[in-house]
């Protein structure tokens, strides 16, 4: 085998890519795919400019990833590292969305809102507005290099290179203040890592949308095996009637005088020309289709312009297929969407969203923690009392400072002071400060008269000063902790 | 290539590779040619990575990097990083210290990593020492427990040999000076004062007369002299008779080493910092005169 053999295509063993021209088309499903590819765009481009006033102490911005300051802002909601499980559950709400999605609409994920599949749809539209629809793309293609197609070529790929850079550039405004993060990155002021994204995201977007295309479909993404086991013969998928279309003629006025048996489908390729993918629709349910719906609208007109009922090729299950090709009248979509799978999987998406909701809600906004002493754990003073220390971690989660009294709740005769204080002045409760959305730490020492050893469970309640008592501003904090004696 | 078993999938057209599970076979689809060239393009990477970066024991890379030289050039970027902070430190007079909070939590967390280092074989990785190497978390301090003093502690030492200005006492061995019953009189008036016993007027009468200059009248001790307070519950060397009786019989000699030689002025300062912070920790004493240098009694030094 010589080294040519590796990249002939006829070779068997490796296969060049087909190069797909899809040709525009219009219908219900193309209007659909326009209204979600400017919803998906414009909530991307948008998002990290929207402001959202949260007081002097935190970001003013909406949407913000803070890894720096280790924060997760989302309108009303911030979100701290110990509480990721939200994060978890959001992810696991996109899961169980996965498989609602999925069993009521099949892969209208990869054929709508996949973001490979909204770029590519963008970057085809601007290879149509270059270089023309299917038939002239595919004629420069076949062109020889001359300063025509170079021209052409290249302005496309300017269009496409600003693009993806514009791609990039909006990711990294949700991890930093976009209008100073922006500024920052055109005086080139902004750090190393924001251009690196930039140039990576660049790079991705441009070659997967502009050459990549269908290839990451079939080749790269696990979401389509993915999504083609969790099918079920209720979820729709873009079915070709072959019951209906075959045999599929050509010459359908002539074949019909000669008495031959004619199917609706009158091989226009229509359907195939149209494909983002390339494939075939009508040999079947295949792993390259992403179901975005684009045949069938361009068989309805097909059929529009000959009279004969839309539908040919169009969204249907496999148990309607059968009922359907057994001679069966078409049964309502609705059917199909509402039955009890899709219907489960939605009360168990709305119950996880809304009890993530409550949660959120009603989750504590002053906490604290204490790690006690080990190393000594008792240390005896000279007055004869033993002491024991904690470190103690109070997190105000407000974007407020706050002041909290610190109390002793049992441990009758301790008494306590942190590491800020003398033990002159120790007593039964401290006042603490605590700085707007952040933790503070302390060194919190308690002594008390020296007794049998063993331990004394006792507990520490932070008390809000700056709220009322029994409103949810207001709850106390509280840690169960032991004295120890030796 | 032979192609004996080559069989083809009725379905896709698509060539079988032969191997087959319960029925199941496998179709030998070919590789996008994309693909083919990513992995060739990986193949002349490592070929340059192998040039590039140590890939055979005791051969450099072309570019020179080793992990040690990373480890290395991180502890060099960690030090100049911290550098600043330790020269404000160690610019700082050790009584200011305290005023800059700032400036004491880190001289705290250099002292905490400094401690482990040098001071953990007699005093403990936790800092409460053990019988004859004084606990540092109580309130109990033989010399004083302001971090001035701390810090004159640390600098020069306790009867630390080569130190021409360490702390020194010497507590005389009574075994020669008084009789047994003498000294059992006075291991019932020190465990009386310090709360574990009765009165003992004879041992009263011998600690006013034998004691009292060192360690106060009332027992309570005399930090100018490093003498230690009788009364309260801190025994370094043990409150039970026999240990009291031993230290008064045969008397205590501990030594803690000097650390102006061995350590730079900032970690030293840094130590007396952290060793300051561990819960037993004192004010500055106002600005008096009686700061006098350092004048021990013990005249009989046998340091020099």
């Amino acid at each position: 085998m010589s080294a040519l053999d590796l990249i002939n295509p006829t070779s068997g063993l490796y296969r060049k890519r087909e190069p797909v021209f899809p040709r525009v088309v219009k219908g219900r499903f193309r209007q659909l795919k326009w209204a979600v590819m400017v919803f998906c765009l414009a909530v991307y481009y948008i998002t990290p400019w929207i402001r959202w006033d949260r007081g002097a102490y935190a970001p003013d911005q909406a949407v913000l990833v803070d890894l720096a300051n280790r924060r997760f802002y989302m309108f009303d909601i911030e979100i701290w590292p110990q509480e990721f499980y939200y994060v978890a559950g959001l992810l696991i709400m996109a899961g169980i969305g996965l498989f609602l999605v999925t069993s009521a609409v099949g892969r209208a994920w990869c054929g709508f809102a996949c973001p490979q599949t909204v770029w590519t749809d963008l970057f085809q539209h601007v290879e149509r507005w270059i270089d023309g629809d299917r038939n002239a793309q595919l004629k420069l293609n076949n062109a020889p290099w001359t300063a025509g197609k170079l021209g052409r070529r290249l302005s496309k790929w300017s269009i496409w290179l600003v693009i993806a850079m514009a791609t990039g550039g909006a990711w990294i405004f949700y991890f930093s203040d976009a209008p100073t993060l922006a500024s920052q990155f055109l005086s080139g002021d902004a750090p190393f890592v924001a251009y690196a994204t930039v140039a990576v995201l660049t790079f991705t977007t441009f070659s997967l949308g502009g050459f990549m295309r269908e290839q990451v479909c079939i080749y790269m993404c696990p979401w389509p095996r993915i999504q083609t086991a969790m099918l079920d013969e209720k979820s729709l998928i873009v079915t070709y009637r072959d019951w209906r279309g075959e045999p599929r003629t050509q010459g359908v006025k002539k074949a019909a005088a000669a008495g031959e048996k004619v199917g609706d489908c009158i091989d226009c390729n229509a359907c195939v020309s149209v494909c983002p993918t390339g494939v075939d629709i009508r040999q079947g349910p295949q792993l390259g289709c992403i179901n975005c719906a684009l045949c069938i609208d361009a068989c309805d007109e097909v059929m529009g312009k000959l009279n004969r009922p839309r539908g040919l090729i169009d969204y249907l299950n496999l148990d309607d297929e059968k009922h359907e090709r057994a001679g069966g009248a078409a049964r309502p979509i609705l059917k199909t969407l509402l039955r009890p799978r899709t219907l489960i999987y939605f009360g168990i998406w709305c119950a996880i969203g809304v009890a993530m909701l409550f949660t959120l809600g009603e989750r504590a906004r002053l906490t604290i923690d204490s790690a006690q002493d080990r190393n000594p754990v008792v240390v005896t003073m000279s007055d004869g009392q033993v002491r024991n220390g904690w470190t103690i971690k109070m997190r105000n989660m407000e974007g407020r400072p706050r002041s909290v009294e610190l109390t002793m709740a049992g441990l009758p005769q301790g008494r306590m002071w942190t590491d800020a204080m003398d033990r002159k002045d120790a007593a039964r409760s401290v006042r603490l400060n605590l700085a707007a959305d952040a933790t503070t730490r302390l060194h919190l020492y308690v002594a008390a008269p020296a007794g049998p050893a063993g331990e004394t469970p006792f507990a520490l309640v932070a008390r809000p000063l700056d709220a009322t008592p029994g409103t949810k501003d207001g709850r106390e904090a509280a840690r169960d902790i032991k004295f120890i004696r030796q | 290539m032979t192609d004996h078993n080559k069989r083809v999938d009725e379905a896709t057209g698509t060539n079988l590779v032969g191997h087959e599970w319960d029925g199941i076979e496998e179709l030998d689809t070919p590789l996008p040619r994309w693909w083919v060239y990513i992995f060739a393009a990986t193949v002349v990477f490592a070929a340059g990575y192998v040039v590039a970066y140590p890939s055979f024991p005791d051969v450099a890379g072309g570019t020179g990097w080793s992990s040690r030289g990373q480890l290395d050039e991180a502890l060099q970027a960690q030090t100049s990083a911290r550098a600043p902070v330790v020269t404000a430190i160690a610019a700082t007079p050790i009584e200011q210290l305290t005023a800059n909070p700032q400036l004491m939590r880190s001289a705290i967390e250099g002292g905490r990593a400094a401690f482990k280092v040098n001071c953990v074989q007699c005093h403990g990785s936790g800092a409460a020492g053990s019988k004859g190497y004084p606990n540092l978390n109580d309130d109990d301090w033989l010399w004083g427990g302001d971090i001035t003093s701390i810090h004159t502690t640390l600098v020069h030492g306790i009867r630390s040999p080569g130190s021409e200005e360490t702390r020194f006492s010497q507590m005389p061995a009574f075994a020669d000076i008084l009789s047994k019953g003498q000294i059992s009189a006075l291991v019932n008036h020190v465990r009386a004062i310090s709360g574990q016993g009765k009165p003992s007027a004879a041992g009263a009468q011998l600690f006013a007369e034998n004691c009292a200059s060192c360690h106060g009248p009332e027992g309570k001790g005399m930090r100018e002299q490093g003498a230690p307070n009788l009364t309260d519950g801190i025994w370094l060397y043990g409150g039970d008779r026999a240990s009291l009786t031993q230290t008064i019989a045969k008397a205590r000699y501990g030594v803690m080493p000097h650390w102006a030689t061995r350590l730079d002025p900032a970690t030293v300062k840094m130590l007396a910092a952290y060793v300051h912070s561990l819960g037993g920790g004192e004010a500055n004493p106002a600005p008096a005169p009686a700061e006098t240098a350092a004048a021990p009694t013990g005249e009989t030094n046998v340091g020099s």
